[in-house]
């Protein structure tokens, strides 16, 4: 794939005796929202954090943009990268505003741009702007995401890497920034790599879904053809969950 | 008020300063030193273990220990850059207790540290890496600011320590509140003693406080019980050192003494004439027997007071005994050609080394002299100061008469004489100037051996003086106008129980021309 934001050649991570990533090949294209989707350990989270250098991979190379992450220089890169995860992170030293502007800061905005960018980015998450003034630690559960994905998208940056983002969350709030984040993703166009093991939100969210299992690619494509086209077992009893599930809430709802 | 009382007050914004100076300096290092420890030590699993180890074996060296060990180094050092630089610098005082002080302050700060930094929630420390910071902007925006009220806590412990290790630094010739414990000790000045431990105590307990308040600040992340805190530090430091612009200015004459009443007598007799020509007069007292000569030679102590027995045994290391006149003559000329230190002359009179027992006690074994003692030492025990045993004239004497006792104890020379009341020690390696001697009717055993040399207290002038027509002058007239019971009566009315008077009153009583 020429026009690839993402690319991964032949990478290898390994724990031990222990093989996080086997020899992974993978490209993401602009504007995609790819879900990486797999039990735990299967390499998933690790596949996630090549991207940002947050590690470093035995073997094989990881581009964004067309650089090479292994030289690029590591906060140069991750600046441009957003990323959210589920423990979310947030320093509970600094406001909600100090929180969000902390990558403009650190790309030396003014602070009337900074201002505006956290206004603009509190009416983006749905949050109210009296939140700004707020320590973290007087937020709840999911206004607390919300304020994680917000510092992601401080400095616009084209991609976002989540890791269970909203794994955390109950599931009326997860539901909610699950689909005010995928309407983001559209208005804003961005490319979306996300990482979860709910196969349920993997279906309702991504375009692609990528599964993973001992470090290698078991499937890859979209959710419905993926259904259509996978042999492996493993896969389809991955993706027949969701389903089964939907259609025994409907029984016993009666609707 | 007491007069007692009302002569410590007198002292403390000199003491206090120096003490607070000497507390703040060594704090301030000690954080320079172990904060960038204690990051690299967090950073690096191979490097904390040893950083950490060497940390707490300093800790476990004993205070004084630590303290009298920087004296000889920093000598050493001294010597060193006088040879190579053609500039040596002041091994005693100051800057010895700011080293000590200074290593002991930096295992809390740098274990907290270590805690502190290592402690940060690995989820924020991610943050910090997702968000694009580099390391450097992590440690100054995240991980400091996260670590500061556990690394705050390691401060107050360090303070605290400092504060109450800083009285420890008087008897290597730091001015301290220490010198209220030191000579209080020796004087049998209990009102001294408690004023000092009150003193340091209040001062550690306020510093704890006030960065107790600096810590919670920081915790409970309001910024002006910080600010507060901080301000509040400052103003004491600053007001405490306020007086010493006037102290510290240097002093035209720095005048020594060891750490018994009677140095410090005559210290303050040599000073007050010193004064009385209009020169400014420091004093360095509770110096150690060899440390006092040897920072004379050094030129750190202008004039002190010293006995010829042990300048002839301990500085020339010699072990005969020549007679008095002859010893006084020889070493007049031997440490003026040796180190240009200038023997002005002696005082009038003798302060030797005297074994004396309770008059009953003498009588009922019939010990008149060292050979009878050396008949009935196997069945008793003497009881000497905490470095008789150790110095050249024991040697001698036990040559001489072969003296083997049941037990020998070590004392403050004012636990001697209490021990030989409560018969704790049978004799005791007295001072023949002491006027406890008359006082409690002791018998001083005769030597008729000859064994133990000679103590005609001498002035001793240093090498940089050896010209200065002033200070000559002023001390000139002191040399043989002290009676020994003149100074008998000038020791005891300071050492007695009731009614005891300060060393610079009991100078003054001296009524000298």
């Amino acid at each position: 794939m020429a026009d690839a934001l993402i690319e991964l050649t032949g990478v290898s991570k390994r724990y031990g005796a222990h093989a996080a990533l086997d020899s992974v090949d993978l490209a993401v294209s602009a504007g995609q929202f790819v879900a990486l989707v797999g039990g735990s350990g299967s390499g998933k989270t690790t596949l996630l954090k090549t991207v940002n250098g947050l590690i470093a991979p035995d073997a094989g190379r990881v581009s964004v943009a067309g650089e090479d992450v292994a030289t690029a220089e590591p906060h140069l890169l991750r600046r441009r990268i957003g990323y959210v995860f589920q423990e979310v992170g947030l320093f509970p030293h600094l406001t909600v505003a100090e929180n969000i502007a902390i990558t403009p800061r650190l790309l030396g905005w003014d602070a009337s741009r900074m201002a505006a960018r956290v206004a603009e980015l509190l009416e983006l998450v749905a949050l109210p702007a009296d939140v700004a003034g707020r320590a973290p630690a007087a937020l709840s559960g999911g206004q607390r995401q919300r304020v994680g994905v917000a510092r992601a998208l401080a400095a616009e940056p084209r991609l976002m890497l989540m890791d269970e983002p909203f794994g955390a969350l109950d599931p009326v709030t997860r539901d909610a920034l699950g689909a005010d984040y995928r309407a983001l993703h559209e208005r804003l166009g961005l490319t979306t790599l996300m990482v979860t093991h709910d196969m349920a939100e993997a279906v309702l969210l991504a375009d692609r879904i990528v599964v993973l299992a001992g470090g290698r690619i078991l499937a890859d494509g979209a959710p419905a053809e993926l259904l259509a086209s996978s042999k492996d077992p493993q896969v389809l009893a991955l993706l027949e969950a969701p389903k089964r599930q939907a259609e025994r809430l409907r029984e016993r709802l009666g609707a | 008020m007491s007069p007692q009382l009302a002569a410590a007050f007198e002292l403390l914004p000199e003491y206090l300063g120096w003490h607070v100076l000497l507390s703040v300096s060594a704090l301030a290092l000690g954080l320079v030193i172990s904060l960038p420890l204690a990051v690299a030590a967090s950073r690096s699993p191979r490097l904390r273990w040893p950083v950490l180890a060497l940390a707490s074996l300093i800790q476990t060296i004993p205070s004084l220990a630590l303290l009298a060990l920087f004296y000889p180094l920093l000598l050493a050092l001294s010597a060193a850059s006088q040879a190579l630089l053609g500039q040596g610098f002041s091994a005693l005082g100051f800057l010895p207790s700011l080293l000590a002080l200074t290593l002991y302050s930096i295992l809390p700060i740098l274990r907290n540290g270590v805690t502190g930094i290592t402690g940060v929630d690995p989820a924020i420390s991610q943050a910090a890496d997702g968000v694009g910071m580099t390391r450097r902007q992590k440690l100054i925006q995240v991980e400091l600011p996260l670590a500061a009220p556990v690394i705050m806590a390691g401060v107050r412990t360090a303070a605290v320590w400092t504060i109450g290790a800083a009285t420890l630094s008087t008897p290597v010739g730091q001015t301290s509140l220490g010198n209220y414990i030191f000579a209080g000790l020796q004087t049998e000045n209990w009102v001294s003693v408690l004023f000092g431990c009150a003193a340091a105590a209040v001062l550690a307990m306020t510093t704890d406080q006030l960065l107790g308040l600096v810590e919670t600040g920081l915790r409970t992340r309001r910024r002006g019980m910080v600010l507060g805190g901080l301000v509040a530090l400052l103003v004491g430091a600053a007001a405490a050192l306020l007086p010493l612009a006037s102290f510290g200015r240097p002093a035209a004459y720095v005048v020594g003494a060891k750490n018994f009443s009677e140095q410090y007598i005559l210290a303050a007799l040599m000073a007050d004439r010193l004064q009385r020509t209009g020169a400014q007069v420091e004093r360095k007292e509770n110096l150690g027997s060899s440390v006092a000569y040897r920072a004379l030679a050094a030129g750190e102590i202008d004039v002190y007071v010293d006995y010829t027995g042990t300048l002839w045994t301990s500085v020339l290391g010699r072990t005969d005994n020549p007679g008095r006149a002859a010893i006084l003559t020889q070493l007049t000329a031997e440490l003026k050609k040796r180190d240009g230190v200038v023997v002005l002359g002696s005082l009038g009179f003798e302060n030797a080394y005297a074994f004396a027992m309770r008059a009953d006690r003498a009588k009922a074994l019939g010990v008149t002299s060292l050979d009878d003692l050396a008949r009935e030492a196997r069945n008793l025990t003497l009881g000497t100061d905490v470095e008789f045993l150790s110095r050249p004239e024991w040697k001698a004497v036990d040559a001489a008469y072969n003296l083997t006792f049941k037990a020998e104890r070590s004392f403050q020379p004012t636990f001697m004489y209490r021990a030989l009341g409560s018969g704790e020690a049978d004799v005791i390696s007295a001072f023949s100037s002491d006027g406890r001697i008359a006082a409690d009717r002791l018998v001083v055993l005769s030597d008729p051996r000859g064994a133990i040399p000679p103590y005609d207290a001498v002035i001793l002038v240093s090498p940089r003086r050896a010209q200065d027509r002033r200070l000559l002058d002023a001390l000139q007239p002191l040399v043989g106008a002290v009676s020994v019971e003149a100074m008998r009566a000038a020791n005891y009315s300071v050492d007695r129980d009731a009614g005891k008077v300060t060393p610079a009153e009991a100078a003054r009583a001296l009524a000298l021309p």
